[in-house]
């Protein structure tokens, strides 16, 4: 077998790194609300796509794709606040939670496929004709606007748990809910912003597979395994994690698919999240 | 009455249903309904495909019953959803079989589906008519007859065409790259390709396997772009074909030529980078395939069904034909014996040739196959046209390749 050119290997780890971010802004929101809330909530999976076929309706209406970014997060905001809120007014426990959520997915599946059919649709937009080059190496402008938003989301909920008192508060009401309800705080209402913030993170990975990828509503189950080894190997809680997580999955599917087979991809990437997790059974 | 004679009346049987309103001419079936019965993907990953039959089932079954019916029964669809899902296939057929009673049985379309409902069939010694199966040497049973008439060996006669296609304009390709998902009726063609080549002294480039629903394809795109071949062989289904293009646009490679197995007709001819695409296709919406008076009122009528529908694609093209071509073949055998027999409907259509939209389909060569229709279309200024052969191709239109 001869060895790929070094520019080859190269688009490969760009390309690896423009998966991992649609990765990560698909697994944060799962993340945070796993390790935050004790809640396995399985419905980002369905805000997502929900949110790319509203980017997909507004392109084909015509609207500038980016506009989705300024109006599709707020709205799924709200969302997540009223799934929340129900799921903490009939104080669902953490397996329920999972089951619940995953009734919701299935029923918004349902309803996707009766709004636009089962169809595969893809986001037609100028942005696909935009691309910066560095050498042999290819930039196209939807990879760079997803792995900017995966970027900017990532550090900016980093820095939110770290330095401010809402993140510390989340944080300590996670390690002891009793405790900090001791300090006076509202885990009720912190739970409501992080439903919210998980489902309007939800949103811009939609965005992002509107962007690059192809929509049809069963492919909601199609993020599902990848997804979660991100979530699995960056930890759960841990902003920057699915970000991590997501670009080394991708880069290492991206270079079996360029040095081996592609069908090869997918073994490889969950071989490694079995030997991490191997390696490093508390690593979640 | 010869064949040949009865061919002639199903074909103006099927030409009067066509331009007539038959209302007036036929005698109002009376009586029980004959019920025929199947599945189809209604939901699911494949509903989109799943509509385009029903669809189609629906416009015949109304015809049929203006005409009068079937024997001067009226006809009754006994239709199901089966999600897609083959396992849940196998029990619909079960429960049409054993619940519903149905007299006949229509397949639901492709492979996995067929293949399940076609044991049901076997084990209750049911003729089972179904519309696209992709593997023709899995279909053992003697009463199955495909309306897809992809021939016995497609893996040959697939490849086979297309290089001859190319051939036929003087650009027979000297390099190719094999680019596959590994959904079975696709790879096994895909891999007939890389013989097919061989055997024409075609160099190989390069060979890449992909597992079904592979969202990734920048890094197959920038193999492609590094082995440079004359021709892709893109054995892929649906968006594959869309994906991949994209992905080599992304890296400022545009394919000399580029052949799809499966693709979805339409995003594949909008898309800009689509042009010059190839494929192949049992029937088009243009002469020869609409010169009979039913080809043309099939294509006139499920193009405004398609688009009362909304569906995204509105030409008739191989799903829609071979859907309604199972029908024909249905009409055509209850027609000729006056029965609804199984084995009687069997034995007649294993011994006949019947015309149809998608062709004249016979029964009598291996696993009762007949001929590959296949013809090869082209994506030409954002629309297919047919290009090979020059027979069927669409006027003033030739094959272009680089």
């Amino acid at each position: 077998m001869d060895f790929p050119p070094i520019a080859l290997l190269g688009q490969a780890v760009v390309n690896g790194i423009f998966a991992g971010a649609v990765y990560a802004l698909l697994g944060l929101g799962l993340s945070l609300s796993w390790g935050l809330l004790r809640q396995i909530n399985l419905s980002v999976f369905a805000i997502a796509l929900s949110s790319g076929y509203l980017t997909y309706e507004m392109s084909s209406r015509g609207f500038d794709i980016l506009l989705a970014l300024l109006i599709l997060p707020p709205l799924f905001f709200g969302l997540g606040v009223a799934l929340q809120w129900g799921l903490e007014r009939f104080k669902v426990a953490s397996f329920n939670s999972l089951l619940i959520t995953f009734g919701l997915t299935i029923i918004v599946e349902a309803v996707l496929q009766l709004i636009w059919t089962a169809d595969v649709r893809r986001v037609e937009s100028h942005y696909s004709d935009i691309k910066l080059r560095f050498a042999d190496l290819f930039f196209p402008a939807p990879e760079l606007i997803a792995l900017a938003l995966a970027v900017a989301v990532s550090l900016a909920l980093w820095q939110v748990s770290r330095r401010t008192d809402i993140g510390k508060a989340m944080r300590a009401a996670a390690e002891d809910p009793a405790m900090a309800a001791a300090f006076g705080i509202d885990q009720n209402g912190l739970a409501l912003i992080l439903g919210g913030v998980d489902a309007a993170v939800a949103a811009l990975g939609g965005i992002g597979i509107a962007l690059v990828y192809t929509l049809a509503p069963s492919q909601i189950y199609g993020w599902l395994g990848v997804v979660f080894a991100c979530v699995m190997l960056g930890g759960l809680a841990r902003p920057l994690g699915p970000l991590i997580a997501g670009c080394a999955i991708g880069i290492v599917e991206a270079l079996t698919m360029t040095v081996a087979s592609p069908s090869w991809a997918p073994l490889v990437s969950f071989s490694l999240l079995l030997v991490v997790l191997l390696a490093r059974p508390g690593r979640a | 009455m010869t064949s040949f004679n009865r061919r002639d009346f199903i074909a103006t049987v099927g030409s009067l249903a066509a331009i007539a309103p038959l209302g007036a001419l036929a005698q109002k079936p009376t009586g029980q309904p004959i019920r025929v019965g199947g599945s189809l993907a209604l939901t699911g990953g494949l509903a989109s495909l799943g509509l385009i039959h029903k669809l189609v089932g629906e416009m015949y079954v109304e015809q049929l019953n203006q005409r009068g019916g079937l024997l001067g029964r009226p006809v009754e669809w006994v239709l199901k959803d089966d999600q897609s899902r083959i396992d849940l296939t196998r029990t619909l057929y079960e429960q049409l079989v054993n619940s519903d009673k149905v007299d006949l049985l229509i397949g639901p379309f492709g492979t996995g589906a067929i293949l399940s409902a076609m044991g049901v069939a076997q084990r209750y010694n049911k003729a089972i008519v179904h519309h696209t199966f992709g593997i023709p040497e899995l279909a053992k049973y003697d009463q199955q007859f495909a309306s897809w008439a992809l021939g016995a060996s497609p893996e040959v006669t697939m490849p086979k065409n297309v290089l001859d296609a190319l051939g036929s304009v003087g650009k027979t390709p000297k390099t190719i790259a094999v680019v596959t998902s590994k959904f079975p009726s696709v790879q096994f063609i895909a891999i007939g390709a890389r013989k097919e080549a061989e055997k024409r002294g075609i160099k190989e480039v390069l060979y890449l396997e992909w597992e079904f629903g592979n969202r990734e394809f920048g890094s197959i795109a920038g193999r492609i772009k590094a082995a440079d071949p004359d021709l892709i062989w893109v054995g892929g289904n649906a968006l594959d074909g869309n994906q991949l293009l994209d992905a080599l646009k992304k890296i400022d490679y545009q394919p000399r030529n580029h052949f799809h197995q499966y693709p979805s007709p339409g995003p594949l001819a909008a898309a800009p980078e689509g042009n010059n695409a190839l494929t192949v296709t049992i029937f088009e919406n243009h002469s020869p395939f609409t010169d009979t008076p039913a080809a043309a009122a099939f294509a006139k009528g499920f193009k405004e069904r398609a688009k009362a529908a909304n569906l995204p694609y509105t030409e008739p093209e191989t799903q829609a034909a071979a859907s309604y071509a199972a029908w024909q073949l249905i009409e055509a055998a209850v027609t000729a014996t006056k029965s609804i027999d199984d084995k009687t409907l069997s034995t007649w259509l294993r011994a006949n040739t019947v015309e149809t939209v998608a062709g004249k389909l016979r029964f009598n060569g291996p696993n009762n196959t007949g001929d590959d229709l296949n013809r090869i279309k082209q994506v030409q200024g954002g629309a297919w046209k047919t290009v090979w052969p020059a027979a069927y191709a669409t006027s003033g239109t030739r094959l272009i390749a680089n």
